[in-house]
Order: structure tokens, then sequence, then C-alpha cells
């Protein structure tokens, strides 16, 4: 494997996992407040879904972020009404999101764009286009610092940059602001929370709407950026993933994220590894190789994390005591 | 304990409010897409019910969501979710394939049983390890049990494409079944009988899903392992000092879960099809989730609400067929907000219909 390839495959890992890092922050602010994330696989597809039409409609990637973003926080606070005002299951509510978002985006699209369900194809100035670098053409001649400058550090689009700024962002808040001490706090013992005289609802509402503007952005990167407009399930199980890299990083934004980047880079080296024949074990099926991101999300939550401990109060109604 | 309400309120009333929600909301979205709620009603109610092939198409669809909605509900009985009906269910019909393509030849009332018990088996087995999973390294079940839909199916993608597929056949099927392990259709038996009735995938299934119906509530509510069942899924710790294994206990109320789930090839595969087609199951296994909530996790119950989605399911193909904007999608949108009302916000309305009861008894009539 030349240079060459190892960039092409570390800058696939970045794009791949752009969606589960911002989708994985979401479900940290909503999970660490005590609320089961499942319904992240819905709140994306419904933003890559929003964020499709807006842009083509409206012709502005700007305005369609926005939409993307609104769209998620809108399914996460109904989330919340359904978690927390009527203390009802959270995992029987992620689940009806996600099937809800599954059937109504295809149905919409259709009666809208007639195009089976997709959305028209956006041009160039209607998506978020790879941002080309300073002294990109000077630089490219260059053996080992080019492709590095032009493919590995440049060449992503703004969302991408937007997500690893981001991580810092989330980390300081959950960890050194009183907002995100309240967060943690509400997650483990709301009862604690409550009899300090805050709102228990209020918080975890506010965690919500956090996570929902996340995980926007990561529906948003799939189909105005990374790609150019909405295509039935286009999401492919990565709410999911996004979960179990949560879960994997015992419900911290720095393993996690590490987890995010270890199924994305597997993700990348499957498009490489197609039809190659390997030593000892010749060529792997294709099926194989497109299901090692799932199977590695259950060995990884079989194998190394008996003892993460989830927030306490996780998937639990808060009843005031009297 | 002292009830807030009557029985009749709280088993029959609050459900019904709930599912016209959902179903006023779903009335909205087909408005939103230029199709008016009660013409389309009429249809659906048209296409399911108003013939007798039509109502074959809807008991056909409901065997497959009992089979699925007892998938949901067994294992939930034990407080856990099981989300991988799908994959169960694809594992299942390999078994039925494996079973009548072995057996040609021989009398349907042998090839039946065994072809049930390696449907039963292929199921339990795909579910059986999420569950050991779950009991023993606390992997979360939702999360596994979803992985391993996604693991069946890029399975299923490899065998058929690479190893069952009939020679020289484009499409990734295996080639058909010898004819005799087909199951008689309902039409067929009508036929002998005299009856005329317009042909329809209805077949001997539908028998085997009231079947296992019944044994699944006989097995939940009257014997001493369903018991145990009950109680893991009530209160696991209290289950533990009560002397309960909770873990195998567990591990077989998600195996019992997967082997509802298989039977789906009996019905699809050895009923209809008459060969393993890659995505036969069509989202089923997620129907379940939304047919067990709506029956309440009870095996009666189960057997309604598949029969409302199997109308649902039949009648929205009418629409498809009267409108181009009509896709099946719009019954994974139903799915969806069943799921929500009768599931995630069935508490919403429980409140105001108390208070609206005990107003109505405080008031001398």
């Amino acid at each position: 494997m030349s240079l060459v390839d190892v960039v092409s495959v570390l800058a696939a890992t970045i794009r791949l996992a752009t969606p589960l890092v911002l989708a994985t922050l979401g479900g940290l602010f909503s999970e660490r407040a005590g609320i089961v994330a499942l319904g992240l696989e819905g709140m994306m597809l419904a933003a890559a879904f929003a964020a499709a039409c807006i842009a083509h409609v409206t012709g502005s990637a700007w305005l369609a972020l926005a939409a993307g973003m609104g769209v998620s926080m809108a399914l996460s606070l109904i989330h919340g009404f359904a978690s927390v005002t009527q203390r009802g299951d959270q995992v029987v509510s992620g689940m009806a999101l996600n099937i809800l978002v599954a059937g109504l985006c295809p149905t919409l699209g259709l009666a809208w764009f007639q195009q089976g369900g997709q959305t028209p194809a956006l041009g160039h100035g209607e998506r978020f286009m790879p941002i080309v670098l300073p002294f990109a053409d000077g630089v490219a001649g260059v053996p080992v610092l080019g492709p590095i400058w032009n493919s590995l550090i440049g060449g992503h689009n703004l969302i991408v940059y937007l997500a690893a700024l981001l991580l810092p962002l989330s980390a300081w808040l959950l960890y050194r602001t009183s907002f995100g001490l309240r967060i943690r706090a509400v997650g483990e013992n709301p009862h604690a929370v409550d009899a300090a005289g805050l709102s228990v609802a209020g918080l975890r509402y506010g965690a919500l709407a956090l996570s929902g503007i996340l995980v926007g952005l990561a529906g948003a990167d799939l189909s105005i950026a990374e790609g150019a407009g909405f295509g039935r399930d286009m999401t492919a199980g990565r709410g999911y993933v996004a979960l179990a890299a949560l879960i994997f990083g015992k419900w911290r934004p720095v393993p996690a994220v590490g987890a995010c980047l270890l199924f994305a880079f597997c993700d990348a080296l499957q498009v490489r590894l197609q039809g190659v024949a390997l030593p000892v074990v010749g060529v792997v099926p294709v099926q194989l190789v497109e299901a090692l991101p799932y199977l590695l999300t259950v060995v990884l939550l079989a194998g190394f994390i008996g003892a993460a401990r989830a927030p306490r109060a996780i998937g639990l109604a808060f009843v005031k005591t009297r | 304990m002292r009830r807030d309400l009557p029985m009749l309120v709280d088993y029959v009333l609050i459900p019904a409010l709930n599912l016209l929600l959902a179903f006023l909301v779903g009335a909205i979205v087909l408005a939103l897409i230029g199709v008016s709620p009660v013409a389309a009603l009429g249809t659906l109610l048209d296409g399911a019910f108003g013939s007798l092939d039509g109502l074959g198409y809807t008991l056909y669809y409901a065997t497959t969501f009992i089979f699925t909605g007892l998938a949901v509900a067994i294992p939930y009985q034990a407080g856990l979710f099981n989300i991988g009906g799908e994959g169960q269910a694809m594992l299942g019909g390999l078994g039925v394939t494996l079973v009548c393509q072995a057996m040609g030849g021989y009398s349907l009332w042998l090839v039946l049983p065994l072809a049930i018990v390696a449907a039963v088996t292929f199921g339990a087995a795909w579910a059986a390890v999420p569950a050991i999973l779950q009991v023993k390294r606390g992997s979360h079940i939702v999360i596994t049990t979803i992985m391993f839909n996604f693991l069946a199916a890029a399975f299923m993608t490899y065998l058929l494409i690479d190893a069952l597929r009939a020679p020289g056949d484009p499409s990734p099927e295996t080639g058909a079944f010898p004819a005799s392990t087909a199951l008689p259709y309902a039409h067929e038996w009508a036929a002998r009988l005299g009856l005329a009735m317009e042909e329809s995938p209805l077949n001997l299934s539908f028998l085997v899903a009231l079947a296992a119906a019944f044994l699944v509530w006989l097995f939940i509510r009257r014997s001493l392992l369903g018991y145990e069942i009950r109680a893991t899924g009530l209160n696991p710790s209290a289950a533990t000092y009560a002397a309960i294994p909770v873990g195998r206990v567990t591990v077989l109320a998600v195996c019992l879960g997967g082997a509802c789930a298989g039977l789906v090839g009996i019905n699809e595969v050895m009923g209809v099809l008459h060969r393993l087609v890659l995505g036969f199951t069509a989202g089923a296994g997620i129907v379940g989730i939304a047919v067990a909530l709506m029956g309440r996790n009870h095996p009666f119950g189960i057997v309604l609400a598949a029969i409302l989605f199997g109308a649902l399911y039949q009648g929205g193909a009418e629409l498809a067929f009267d409108y181009p904007q009509v896709t099946r999608d719009i019954i994974v949108v139903m799915d969806g907000l069943v799921i929500l009302f009768c599931g995630a916000l069935e508490n919403m309305l429980r409140v105001p219909v108390t208070r609206a009861w005990a107003r109505w008894r405080t008031v001398p009539a």
C-alpha cells in the first residue's frame, strides 16, 4: 500500500466518521441526561430529508442546514414529550420515531418531487462543497506533504471541520460548565437535582434540544454535504452504530468519538478490501466485509464493555417524591 | 389494588382512543400528499374486507404479523424488547428452505412438521446469541438484535448469491421447491368443499399461526415456566429471591420469540413463494412491534391487531393501485404512528379519561 492509498483510506475514514461523530455527540447529551437515544437513526434521516428538500427549494445550503437541525430538534422534543412529560417507554418511543421517519420521508418525497421517494440531485451551489486550503496548488507537487495537506487535512466540507470543533466543545460543555454538571446529575440522580431546586424536565428537554441540533448536523452532512440529495434509508443504520459507539465509549465524549473513528476506518477499509485476495484467507466475500461494522459492534458490545456503567437514571421516568 | 377505571375503559376504550389518534395523524399525512382521507378509508376497507380474495390477502398478511407480533410479545413478558424479528424470520425461512429442498416427494404431513421444527430452531438460534450476550455480557439486547438484523440480511445475501442460487438464475433466489412441499391454499380447500373462492395467498399457515398464538397463551398464562417469565419481567430482583433462574428464563423467552419469528418462513416461503427469495420478510419484523404493542402483548390481542394490520397492508396495496403518489411506505408511517400512540404515548389520554370518568361517576344519574 503506497502513501497515496493510506492517505485516501484515512481521508475516507474522516468523511465517514463525521455523521457518526455528530450523532454520537448528540446521543451523548441525551443519554447523559437520562433519556435513551434510540431515535438517532430517525432524527438523522429526517434531518437529511429536510435539508435536501430545503436546499432544492431555496438553493441555500445554510437554510437547508437550519431546516435539518430544526426538524431533528422537533423529533427530539417529541421523544422528550413521550419520555419526560408522558413518562412513556423510551425505547418504544425511539423506535416509533425511527419507523415513522423511515416511512414518512419517502412518502412525502414521492408526493413532492415524483422521483420515487428521492429528492432531486443538488447542484454545487446548493450544498457544502469540499474546502480547498490555501497553498493547495503550491504543495500539490511536494511528495509527502502534498497529499496530506490537500486530501487529509484539506479537501473536506464545512461540516467535517465543524464536527472536529464540536468534540472539544461538547467535552467542555459537559465537564466544565454548570449546565454540563446539571445534565450529568439529572442522568445520575434526578431526585438530587430536584431537591436542589432545579427542573428535571427542563434540563432533560434542554439536553434533548441540544441533541437534536447535533444529530441534525449529522443528517445534513449526509444529504447536502457528503451526498447531493436524499435517498431512501440513506442513514443505513448509522444512528444505531453511533449509539453503539456511545456505549463502547462508556458514555464519554473522547472515547466515544474514538469508537466512531474505528467504525469509520473499518468502513473505509471494506471498500478497499472488496475483491482483494488477502494472505491466508483469500478473497473475503463482499457481504462479510460489508457486515464488518455491524459484526464489530456486536463483538465490541459483548467483549470489552462488560464493566461499563450507564448513567444510573437512564430510561427511567422521573416521578417527583413527595 | 383499587382500580381508578373499570376494565372495559382501561383495556378497550383507551387503546381504541390511542388507535384513533394514530389514524387521525395518518389521515393528516394522506391529506398532505393530496389524497382524501375519507375516500382512502373507503378504498382501504373495501380492499381489505370487500371481497373474498381481499379478505384472503388480509388474513395472509395477518398470518405473518401474528408470528412477528408473538416474537416481540414473549420476550416483552420477560422485560426485554426484541427488535430482531426481521432477522430471525429470515433465518427461519432458510430452515424451511433446507427442509423443503431435501424432502421432495414425501407426504406434506411429514414435511410440514419437519419444516416447522427447522423454522423454529433456526429462528431461536439466531435470537439466542443476542439473548446470551445480554445475560452474560450485559450488551444491550435492543442494539444487538438490530445489528443481528443487518447481519442476517448480509448473510442471506451471501447465501442467495453465492451458494443457494439456482444455476443460471440472475435474481438472488433459490429454484422452486418440489411441488409436493407446497402448503394447500384456502381457495383450493374451498373448491374441494364446492365453494367458489377467488385465488388469494391465504394458506394452511393461518391455522398454524392461530395454533401458535393459542399455545403461547397456554404457555405464558398456564405453565410454570410462563409464570417464571412473567415474574422475571415484572421484577427481576424479586424473581431472583424467589429462586427463579432469571438468566436462563430470559434467554428462553427471547429464543421462544425468535422461534415464533422463524415461523414466518412457513407462511411466506413454504406457503406462497415456494422458494427462498432475498428480502422475503419485507419489514414484517418491524410491523410485529406495532402489532405486539397494539395487542398489549396478549396472544389474543395480537391476533386481532395482526388482522387489523393485515387489513392495512391489503387495503394499502389497493390504495397504492388507485393513487400514484401512495406507496407501501404509507403503511410504514402507520406502523410508526401506532407504535408512538399505542406504545410510547399510551398514558397520554389516561389522565383526562380518568378525570372525566370520576366526574361522570360522581354526578348522580
